[in-house]
């Protein structure tokens, strides 16, 4: 098992494009996984009864296996991107919605009943009381989601798909290792990075967690 | 739309379906085998583990960043790996199916054993037990709700995962997904898909039912 650096060296611009691409589907997951999730758990924060249901229902989704998810979905949008970012957004839902209503729950009472106190009605005292205070959790779930699709997208190479995955794929068909190492390497590296990434993006966002010096 | 539920239905109950060798019968036992395997091997390299990071409190570091690395590990490129080195052997099945579950493992046990009071610790060391005894009589049992929700999770997951072992020519209820999808008969394709989809379902409501029962007189 020996890598052909000269390969690498000849495909740096399908490894890239690769890469652009399985980044994309990565990160349209997570952003459409919010999108859905934050109203949905904002429902399920306020409305007890249907807590359950909703954490129950995404709890459901994630066991069913990401392969069976892509093939499920081929009879409504075929072998398409649309596909693989769907998929990949039923599995961000589960921890996205686990995690923002556990960061609503933290919000502390006495704050939210200090934003009522002075008046912030229940839209603004969401979004510029309890959001920003959930927002540790929140970002924790962001970061999990990120880097599991991140992991997940090679999966959607059996349907033709899958961005890094397709190197897997290429690989095995001609029984060439150094095109799987190379996804396999460069699908860690932008887990790294992203999860470096969203880390900065928290300690900008949540500046009174910081203790100071 | 129609036409396809109606022939995915009469794909899962038809009777030739379910016997011979590629049976629906025999596949399934073949992915409870693979599944129930890779997990015992992972619970035993994982629970020792998981058991001494907590005990110790050292190499906490490692086990929250092994649970992020797992996840961010592509099984497909991890079999595909093993598979180009060690040719075709049950080798990357196992291989890439116990890297996957040893993190769930790990992070679960040593979340267990960290949620432990240190008080009851305390007390325990006070009372002139040895480290084993305070480990195996005290720790093990207190985290023991963790350590089954960590196992669980780990076996749904290579239970949706086990599939892949049908990419690298072996059995299982990946069989029908990837032979459907070679012979471009979906009907097959999402048969295999909702077979793997039922018994990951069913095995987490059971087990969760199970801890229940078994934790029942303890509070959550």
């Amino acid at each position: 098992m020996t890598i052909d650096w000269s390969w690498i060296g000849d495909h740096t611009d399908d490894l890239t494009t690769l890469t652009v691409s399985h980044l994309q589907a990565a990160l349209s997951a997570v952003f459409f996984g919010l999108l859905i999730s934050l109203p949905l758990a904002v429902v399920a924060h306020r409305i007890r009864p249907l807590r359950g249901v909703l954490l129950g229902l995404s709890n459901v989704l994630f066991t069913i296996p990401s392969i069976a998810v892509f093939v499920l979905l081929l009879p409504v949008s075929g072998l398409t991107r649309t596909t693989t970012v769907v998929g990949l957004t039923i599995y961000t839902l589960v921890v996205l919605l686990r995690n923002t209503v556990e960061g609503l729950d933290s919000v502390p009472a006495k704050t939210k009943e200090a934003a009522k106190a002075m008046g912030t009605r229940p839209l603004r005292a969401l979004l510029t009381v309890e959001l920003p205070l959930a927002l540790p959790v929140i970002m924790a779930g962001v970061r999990i989601a990120t880097v599991m699709s991140i992991s997940l997208v090679s999966v959607a190479t059996y349907i033709g798909d899958g961005g890094l995955g397709q190197l897997f794929t290429d690989g095995f068909q001609r029984n060439f290792p150094t095109p799987v190492i190379a996804g396999v390497v460069l699908t860690l590296l932008l887990a790294l990075v992203a999860d470096a990434l969203l880390v900065a993006v928290q300690y900008v966002l949540t500046p009174w967690t910081r203790r100071r010096a | 739309m129609y036409e396809l539920f109606k022939d995915l239905g009469d794909w899962l109950v038809s009777g030739e379906q379910w016997t011979g060798p590629d049976g629906i019968g025999h596949r399934l036992a073949e992915h409870l085998q693979y599944s129930l395997l890779a997990t015992l091997v992972a619970a035993a390299i994982a629970l020792p583990v998981g058991l001494l990071i907590g005990h110790t409190g050292r190499g906490a570091f490692l086990a929250i960043n092994l649970a992020s690395f797992g996840r961010a590990l592509p099984t497909v490129g991890l079999v595909v790996l093993v598979f180009l080195a060690s040719g075709l052997s049950m080798w990357p099945v196992y291989v890439a199916l116990v890297a996957l579950a040893v993190p769930s493992i790990v992070t679960n046990t040593y979340a267990g054993m960290t949620a432990v009071d240190p008080e009851v610790k305390d007390a325990a060391r006070g009372q002139g037990m040895r480290w084993h005894q305070v480990l195996f009589q005290v720790e093990l049992p207190l985290a023991l709700p963790l350590i089954m929700t960590g196992l669980r999770l780990a076996l749904i997951q290579v239970v949706a995962t086990a599939t892949i072992a049908a990419y690298v020519s072996f059995g299982g209820l990946g069989r029908y997904v990837f032979d459907g999808l070679a012979q471009r008969d979906l009907v097959q394709v999402l048969g295999g898909a909702v077979l793997v989809a039922l018994v990951a379902v069913v095995l987490d409501l059971g087990l969760s039912d199970l801890q229940r029962v078994l934790f029942r007189h303890r509070p959550a």
